[in-house]
Formats: structure tokens, C-alpha cells, sequence
């Protein structure tokens, strides 16, 4: 403690007192208590509502013999097949659609404003009602689809919510009616960020049409387009609403998704919590690397996103 | 003579290619409009289907429910008349309800707003040491699902006899909301000069002075980008108020129509008409504030 080093001693004693100052946060006495008073509250929170119900649910599901139990569990398999499908057709049709379609309300002019103020409905309106109106609709002697597609075309539908990959298929919809209005906007925000003056020169370099967006617009957009692919997958994994409301998991359990099937099939309906979170604990190998991936990107991409 | 023959020529041949020009790229123009003319029908029936379904059959009169046309048959604003003045036993309670919501996304939002931006004033303002640690347990808890947590939780709040009790819910909904509000704020403080602070701070003020006089109100749109995004994230919320509020005094509007949906005699059109009215709300909210709320959008994204 008292050696003190030649480079140190060649310094005026004001750097030393700030570098002091830095080691203790660049606050005192009175100052430094407000400053830990502010921040109790939320660290209160944390560990209370996010740290304690993560080690519990740890705890919970740290018995091998509940995997065992879950992995010969015909329906958990189901599930995982389920997820899968969700997250390769939600996550990117969505995605590809918000790519495109916040390229065409770049478009100017009044019409295209106030279309997307009617196209961001989905999104904006609460999930709760517009989902089971969803289920409402593809019912399959009274819904809105299946009448349509018999004025329309003579044709009668299929009762979409009876079939395992019709049921699917039509929670996927869901979850992409709901959620691409949302992805639009942030990537539409994310191609108004790009100066016109890139697109002059390019233009001037004889890029246009197809080749604009190719070597233009994707390029630099491709980064922002990274990080919300692994977010929108993170928040699927989660996905609740869209499963419960639309299919209800059914039929016959065919349905579910990870979120679906710990909380109502195991908890509610088995009675056996430790089953759900074994279940919803078994994305976990997927789910911490994104997590990991995510939390570095959006560090360095921040003002980006 | 030969010199305006040797003029006109090439202006005569010139105009030709450049009127053709014109006329491909009017040609050009049109199917482009046409494209964006068809386009734009597609999103429109798209977006509005399940929209229109829900007035739809909430128009429907009593027991003509299940109907085979694509309008309503006989076009009647009863069952608006029935919620709103609880004329249906599944019903009974709806304004209580309401208030329940209400009280909820109120309580959450003002939770979400006074810990975020105590938290980042002092990270970011006050530099407190390894703030970056709480920056992180914040996106930490950003990213993870909410609903991964469930189970754990609701197991805890039983432990503790917290079912039915509104705090419980609005517990978990400030600790998922804070993070978003955390960024936000640290992102929009980046434009207000710390040197405002230190001047304050040499003038004698303590940091409370600095937080209530001086940060607060420069962060007034943050705060009202956050306020907004807080407020419609605790009235659309369903997983966790339909497991920890369960019975008819404690629960929302949200998880009575869960309900509804979940009962099989349930009257399809006093649901959808509950279930407008529940969507009104927010809806204006988001309208009212939409502006103010893009930009806090572009920085952070919001959690589904």
C-alpha cells in the first residue's frame, strides 16, 4: 500500500485524487448514499421477482428423474416438433415480410401514411380479443373463413382447429398477423435511418430496383435484421397467447408450444409444477447461447437498434 | 442550307427515343402503382379480417350467433347495451373488473416510471460504481421470456398467500416492464449534457434537488414514451393475471374473457362486445401517443 511507483510519483497529485475518485465511483459521502438509495429499489426487484423464481424454478426442476419422465412423454414431444415449426416459420416469414413490406411504406405520399396507421392495428390492439376472434373465424360450421369460402367459391372448408397441422398452422398465422406489424416498424425505422446520400451514389454507380436493396439496403441493414431475428426467436420461445387463445393447445394436446404445456397442460390441469418447468427448463441449451449472442449484440449495436 | 440539315437530323431522330423513354417510363410508373394498388388491398383485408370478425359477431342479437353469412344478419348495438350495464350473469362484475384493470396499469405504470428512472439517474448520472452490472441484470431481464418464470412464480405468490392480491401481479409486471424503461431513459439521457448537473451541483444541490428540478423534466418525453409503452403492456398482459387472479372480485377484464372463451355456453357476442370495449382503451392510448412512443421504439424494441 505504501509503495509507490515511479510513474505515479511523476503525476500531480490532482490526477491521483481523481483516479481516487474513479475507484470510488466518483462519489461521496452523502452523494454516494443517494446514489445507492436510487438504485435499491430496482436491485430490490431484481432479486426478488427475477433472481429468487430462477433459482426456485432451478431448484424445482433439478431432479434427473423428471426428464426422464418428461423425454418419454409422447406429448412433450409433440411440443418440442411444435416449437420447432413455430420458431423456423414464425421468426422468419414474419421477419421476411417486415423486410419487405417496410420497403413498400417507403413509399411517399399520404395513402401509403395512412395505411400503415391501419396495417400497425394488430399490433397495437390487445392480443386478447383479435385471438379469439382468430378462433372464432376457422370455426369450422360458423366462422367467418370457412362462410366466406363457400359464398366465395362453393367450397366448404375444413374445420381448421380439428387437425393437428391445420391448428398449427393457424397459430402460426396468428402469431404472424400479430407480430409483423410490430418487426415493420422497426425495421421501417431502421431503413429511414440510412442516409440518402448512400442511395445517390449508388445510384450514380448504376444500382437500382433489385440491386439497390441487394447491395444497398440488406447490407446495411443486415445487422439490425440479426439481432431482431434472435429476439423475435427469444420472445417465441416464450410465446403464450397465440397457442392458448387460437388452438388451446388442442386438438388433443397436439398443439402446444413449451410455454403452453408447462403452465396449463402440467401445472393446471397434471397438478405437477416440477413437470412444467422441467418442460419450459429444457430450452434452455437453446435458449442461453441466443441469450448470450443477444446480450453482445445488443451492447455493441445499441445505437443501431 | 446544309448546315440545318445536318442540325435537324439528329435533333429529329434524338426526340424519338427520348419520347419512347417517357412513354416506358410512364408505363413503368403505372404498374408500379398498380403493384402498390393491389398490395395495398391485400394488407388491407389482411390486417382487417379478424377485426371486422370481432364487430361482426358482436352486431349479432342474441342466439344468432352461429350464422353462415359474412355480415351480421340483423345489425343491433344490444349486447354493447348488456356489457355496460352488466345485464348478463357472466357480466355481473364487468365494471369492477374494469376498475381492476385500470388500477392495475395505473399502478404499474407509476412503479415503472419512478424505479427506472431513479435506477438510471443514478447509473447514468450520478455514475454510481458497477452500474453496469444493474445495465446488465436489466438486459438480462429483457431478453428472458416472461413467461419461462411463470411456474416458479406462481408457486412462490401461493407460498405466500399472494393469490388474488393485485400487488402480486403488479410485481411481476413492473420487474418485466423496468428494463425496457431502464434503456430508454439511459439512451435518451445521453443527449442532456451532464455538465447541467455539475453546474447544479456546484450551486449546492443535493441529488435529489438534481433528480426532481433538473433530470425529470428534461426527460419528459422518455418519460411519457416509457409511461405509454408500460401502461399498454399491463392492460394487454393476460399469462400471469389469469394465474395469480383468479377470483371475481380480484380479476381483470382480461382474464374474465379468458374465461368467457373457456365456458362452452358462452354468448359469443356479448364476448366480442367485451372484448372491443376492452380494446378501446389502449387503442386510443397508443393513437394518442404514438408519435412520442416511435422514437423510444427505434432504441429498444418492445417485448411481445
Amino acid at each position: 500500500m505504501t509503495t509507490v511507483s515511479a510513474i505515479e510519483l511523476g503525476r500531480p497529485a490532482v490526477r491521483r485524487q481523481s483516479l481516487w475518485r474513479y475507484w470510488r465511483g466518483g462519489l461521496q459521502g452523502s452523494e454516494f448514499t443517494w446514489a445507492v438509495a436510487f438504485v435499491i429499489p430496482y436491485i430490490a426487484v431484481f432479486l426478488a421477482f427475477v433472481v429468487y423464481p430462477a433459482f426456485y424454478g432451478l431448484w424445482m426442476g433439478s431432479n434427473p428423474a423428471l426428464y426422464s419422465e418428461v423425454f418419454s412423454d409422447p406429448i412433450y414431444l409433440n411440443t418440442v416438433v411444435n416449437t420447432m415449426i413455430f420458431l423456423a416459420f414464425g421468426v422468419n416469414v414474419k421477419l421476411f415480410l417486415a423486410l419487405m413490406l417496410s420497403g413498400f411504406f417507403m413509399r411517399p405520399g399520404w395513402w401509403t401514411k395512412a395505411l400503415l396507421m391501419i396495417f400497425v392495428l394488430p399490433w397495437a390492439i390487445p392480443a386478447l380479443p383479435t385471438f379469439i376472434s382468430i378462433h372464432w373465424m376457422l370455426n369450422g360450421e360458423w366462422g367467418l373463413v370457412n362462410n366466406a369460402l363457400y359464398i366465395l367459391f362453393g367450397i366448404d372448408g375444413p374445420s381448421w382447429l380439428n387437425s393437428r397441422w391445420l391448428a398449427l398452422g393457424s397459430a402460426v398465422f396468428s402469431h404472424v398477423w400479430k407480430w409483423t406489424p410490430f418487426w415493420t416498424v422497426i425495421l421501417l425505422a431502421g431503413r429511414m435511418s440510412i442516409p440518402q446520400e448512400i442511395y445517390d451514389a449508388a445510384k450514380v454507380d448504376g444500382a437500382t430496383g433489385l440491386r439497390r436493396f441487394l447491395y444497398v439496403t440488406f447490407p446495411l441493414l443486415a445487422n439490425l435484421y440479426l439481432v431482431l431475428t434472435l429476439l423475435a426467436t427469444i420472445f417465441l420461445l416464450g410465446d403464450f397467447n397465440s397457442v392458448y387463445f387460437v388452438t388451446g393447445g388442442g386438438p388433443a394436446n397436439s398443439t402446444h408450444l413449451l410455454a403452453t404445456l408447462g403452465v396449463v397442460r402440467d401445472m393446471l390441469e397434471l397438478g405437477k409444477p416440477q413437470l412444467g418447468v422441467a418442460a419450459v427448463m429444457s430450452a434452455l441449451p437453446l435458449l442461453i447461447p441466443l441469450v448470450i449472442i443477444l446480450m453482445r449484440k445488443l451492447k455493441t449495436s445499441e445505437a443501431q437498434l | 442550307m446544309s448546315t440545318i440539315a445536318v442540325d435537324a437530323r439528329p435533333a429529329a431522330a434524338a426526340a424519338r427515343p427520348a419520347e419512347r423513354m417517357r412513354r416506358a417510363a410512364r408505363r413503368w410508373r403505372y404498374a408500379t402503382n398498380a403493384g402498390a394498388a393491389l398490395l395495398s388491398a391485400v394488407i388491407l383485408v389482411w390486417t382487417l379480417t379478424p377485426i371486422y370478425n370481432i364487430i361482426m359477431v358482436s352486431l349479432e342479437s342474441e342466439g344468432d350467433v352461429a350464422v353462415t353469412t359474412i355480415w351480421p344478419s340483423q345489425p343491433s348495438a344490444e349486447s354493447f347495451w348488456v356489457v355496460l350495464t352488466e345485464g348478463h350473469w357472466y357480466l355481473e362484475a364487468f365494471w369492477h373488473q374494469f376498475g381492476n384493470s385500470v388500477f392495475l396499469a395505473a399502478m404499474v405504470t407509476l412503479l415503472v416510471l419512478l424505479i427506472g428512472s431513479l435506477t438510471s439517474f443514478s447509473i447514468s448520472r450520478m455514475r454510481i460504481r458497477n452500474g453496469w452490472m444493474i445495465t446488465n441484470a436489466a438486459l438480462l431481464t429483457y431478453v428472458i421470456p416472461g413467461s419461462f418464470l411463470a411456474i416458479p412464480f406462481y408457486l412462490i405468490m401461493n407460498r405466500y398467500g399472494m393469490q388474488n392480491n393485485p400487488w402480486s401481479v403488479i410485481a411481476v409486471l413492473v420487474t418485466f416492464t423496468t428494463p425496457y424503461a431502464i434503456f430508454i431513459f439511459q439512451e435518451y439521457g445521453r443527449s442532456i449534457p451532464l455538465e447541467l448537473d455539475e453546474s447544479a451541483r456546484i450551486d449546492g444541490a443535493s441529488p435529489i434537488q438534481i433528480y426532481f428540478r433538473i433530470y425529470l423534466p428534461l426527460m419528459a418525453p422518455a418519460l411519457v414514451a416509457v409511461g405509454t409503452y408500460a401502461l399498454l403492456a399491463a392492460w394487454n398482459e393476460y399469462l400471469y393475471q389469469f394465474l395469480l387472479l383468479s377470483n371475481d372480485r380480484s380479476m381483470t377484464v382480461a382474464v374474465a374473457l379468458g374465461k368467457f372463451l373457456n365456458s362452452d355456453v358462452a354468448p359469443w357476442n356479448y364476448m366480442m362486445a367485451t372484448a372491443i370495449i376492452y380494446a378501446l382503451p389502449p387503442l386510443a392510448t397508443y393513437y394518442i401517443f404514438r408519435r412520442r412512443m416511435s422514437s423510444g421504439l427505434t432504441m429498444g424494441g418492445v417485448k411481445g
